[in-house]
């Protein structure tokens, strides 16, 4: 097929066909990065953005080297700030950058929807690295390569999602990709972190967290905050370890071959214990190992493929 | 001046529907008879004096003049955003002789200087009227009293703290007391802050899906049981603002039929849209209260359809591209809503809701009954006039608009039904006729 998207602003707008073909250019990319000289040309003379309104170490460090694998140039900008605090609203910020014309602009930002307004606004590309509580496109993308891997297939697996589903755009990315690519998701939690309406995305919702892991093929935990306590969303880091948390004891209600993934960063011995986070079902370091390859694939499709080779 | 306005369906609910001619002298209706009779019977004045206009309404309505009482017209503060003068040729082009002016201007609308510079602004205008609606607590903080009788004298014709709820329900039930003894009516605009912190559209499976805050039905609920029942405890005039909810609805029904001085108004975006208009981060789709589910826009409906919601009120908010070109999660709240406002709430009619005199009561009877003012057609009252085509199809384009505001979601929608004319005391402050 021919990848003709400009943008990757969410998981939502993907069919199964483009996520497989994603997922097929991530394998092949995977190789660059196990070579003694981890370079190729493909993206010279290409400059990638990355424009982060919000904190991150792993993706925002994934998607620099899946750059410089590919030879483009990259420039990091970060905004700890909000664009109204700073005088200068996002689009003209975005303006400005597009004015010296990158080629790609990957955005992290705290508002739902500003990589789409970036996407309408200008005529460079965007990856959406993650959107407030909206999406993280490239994480379930990471996921899902990562599960394909271990597996063989998604389709009719089982996953289970565990945590504040509420504020996690993981989860609502998982969930889209997952179901797309024919698993079964189920999500679990304390209630006041699961939102209205999630089925709607294609989750179910188990009642207790021993009910979403049972005859679960893998099980993605989420990072919990400990701010939400003051939101009145959960009693403690105790109570929510207990109740909700993987130990082993919960994991035994698993397949056998369960999968153990979590996006990082963890809090051992609160969603996770550290048997789990470091025992034989964990496959989280894997998962990061796979970023920097779908950042490539993207990076790739975007700004290298044929898209940008037709006059259009 | 003598002014004929002939051959058009006048509708003033419970007094007149039928096809008539007005005979209009200067500022006052002098004469209102039968199509074509005006020259023969009646008082033969036009044996005497010929018109100096004829406006030929046949096929049109010809409404006691609309009455927007929910307007933000911005001055004095925001006058970038929208002017006592634009705000009220907007008014007049969309039909309305007279708007209820909110008091969250800058400075707030909490004393009798500012009352009487928005009379004074308004007058020199000339387009729609405008009745200043006063805050019902200083600086809209809900934690001292205003001035109402200073404020009634000045010209305020009811009280409400809009864009604001008052949260501490003892201040909620002395203003109450306190405006009944001026016999000014208290607009509630009810929203409990604490259930509707960092929501920025109704909660649901489109905010979940979007990854937006949500605001539950219940931050209005709550406080329009609250308001109901202090309604009951003090006997005060109690009118709910921009009614959203199916919960809302239900309470407001039963207070009714309880017989509690009760009233309420709710705008058109809340019976023709719902929250997947907010889909693609559309912050022309964004106010509060928010669009809510197809199910609260049914229960809207049946409100409407069945008196318990008495008025269709637009919010006109208008703000500039600073306020609403930017993030959803920051961009302000509101809709601009006054040249939208009768072509939505004709698909009422349309939809077989309500018909075309439920419809005049909604827009022009029962806010003049709340605000205590008469929008009559007949001999010697004001000549206060809207004459609306209801076959007129057109294209809304924010683009033309008169308000200063473009913040709109409606911009590209088909309508059917367009206001053609107003007159504001025998004064035509706009005209549009097409045809012919």
């Amino acid at each position: 097929m021919q990848f003709e998207r400009k943008d990757i602003l969410d998981i939502e707008s993907l069919s199964a066909e483009e996520i497989t073909f994603i997922l097929d250019t991530a394998d092949r990319m995977k190789e660059i990065s196990k070579r003694p000289v981890k370079k190729v040309p493909t993206l010279r003379g290409k400059t990638v953005v990355l424009f982060f309104y919000e904190p991150s170490t792993r993706t925002r460090s994934s998607f620099e080297i899946a750059a410089k694998r590919l030879s483009a140039d990259s420039l990091s900008i970060s905004s700890s700030s909000s664009s109204i605090l700073k005088g200068e609203t996002l689009a003209d910020t975005a303006r400005n950058l597009e004015a010296m014309n990158p080629d790609v602009i990957i955005i992290r930002h705290y508002s739902a929807g500003a990589p789409h307004m970036l996407a309408r606004l200008l005529k460079t590309s965007i990856i959406n690295a993650g959107d407030g509580m909206h999406e993280h496109p490239t994480q379930a993308l990471l996921d899902l390569m990562t599960v394909r891997e271990k597996k063989g297939s998604i389709r009719d697996l089982r996953i289970a999602i565990i945590g504040d589903i509420s504020h996690s755009r993981v989860a609502r990315s998982d969930i889209l990709g997952f179901t797309k690519m024919g698993a079964d998701v189920v999500v679990g939690g304390p209630l006041t972190m699961i939102p209205a309406g999630i089925e709607s995305l294609g989750a179910s919702v188990a009642v207790n967290s021993d009910d979403a892991v049972h005859g679960a093929d893998v099980i993605i935990m989420l990072r919990i905050q400990k701010e939400r306590q003051q939101s009145f969303l959960y009693p403690s880091d105790r109570e929510y370890s207990k109740v909700f948390g993987l130990n082993p004891e919960r994991l035994k209600k698993a397949k056998k071959d369960v999968l153990i993934m979590h996006p990082g960063p963890i809090n051992r011995g609160v969603e996770i214990s550290s048997e789990i986070a470091d025992g034989p079902y964990s496959i989280i370091l894997e998962q990061v190992t796979n970023g920097v390859s779908v950042r490539m694939a993207l990076l790739f499709l975007v700004a290298g493929g044929v898209r940008n080779v037709d006059t259009d | 001046m003598l002014t004929l306005i002939k051959g058009g369906r006048v509708v003033d609910p419970g007094n007149l529907d039928g096809i008539m001619d007005i005979l209009i002298d200067d500022d006052r209706i002098i004469e209102v008879v039968p199509s074509g009779k005006s020259g023969k019977s009646g008082s033969g004045l036009l044996k005497r004096r010929t018109p100096d206009r004829i406006i030929d309404a046949s096929g049109m309505i010809v409404a006691p003049g609309l009455i927007d009482m929910h307007v933000h017209l911005r001055e004095p503060g925001q006058e970038y955003k929208e002017t006592i003068e634009t705000g009220t040729l907007a008014a007049a082009c969309g039909g309305f002789t007279a708007v209820c002016a909110m008091p969250n201007t800058m400075p707030v609308n909490d004393n009798r200087q500012i009352t009487e510079y928005i009379l004074k602004r308004s007058r020199e205008a000339g387009n729609a009227k405008v009745y200043p609606v006063a805050a019902i607590s200083k600086d809209l903080e809900g934690t001292s009293l205003c001035e109402y009788g200073d404020l009634k004298e000045a010209g305020a014709i009811a009280l409400s703290d809009d864009g604001n709820p008052v949260s501490n329900s003892r201040m909620m039930r002395r203003a109450m007391e306190y405006a009944r003894g001026f016999g000014l009516p208290i607009i509630s605009h009810c929203e409990v802050k604490e259930l509707s912190a960092g929501g920025v559209m109704n909660e649901g499976a489109v905010a979940t899906r979007m990854g937006l805050a949500g605001i539950p039905n219940a931050a209005e609920s709550i406080m329009v049981m609250r308001d109901i029942a202090l309604c009951e405890l003090t006997g005060a005039h109690l009118h709910i603002a921009h009614v959203s909810t199916h919960e809302s609805v239900n309470a407001i029904r039963e207070a009714k039929r309880k017989g509690l001085p009760v009233t309420a108004e709710t705008a058109p975006h809340y019976f023709i849209l719902t929250d997947d208009a907010v889909s693609g981060y559309d912050t022309n789709a964004k106010m509060n209260p928010p669009l809510r589910s197809d199910f609260d826009r049914k229960a809207v409906r049946e409100g409407l359809a069945d008196g318990t919601i008495d008025v269709i009120a637009s919010d006109h908010a208008p703000h500039s591209s600073i306020e609403k070109d930017i993030e959803f999660d920051f961009a302000a709240n509101g809709i601009v809503g006054l040249e939208t406002s009768v072509s939505l709430s004709l698909k009422l009619v349309e939809d077989r809701v309500i018909g075309v005199p439920a419809l005049i009561e909604k827009m022009s009877k029962n806010p003049a009954r709340i605000l205590g003012i008469e929008k009559n057609i007949k001999i010697g009252s004001i000549a206060d006039i809207t004459i609306i085509d209801p076959e007129a199809v057109y294209t809304v384009d924010s683009g033309g608009f008169r308000s200063l505001g473009r913040n709109t979601p409606f911009n590209g929608w088909k309508m059917k039904g367009k206001v053609v004319l107003t007159m504001v005391g025998g004064k035509t402050v706009f005209e549009n006729i097409l045809r012919h």
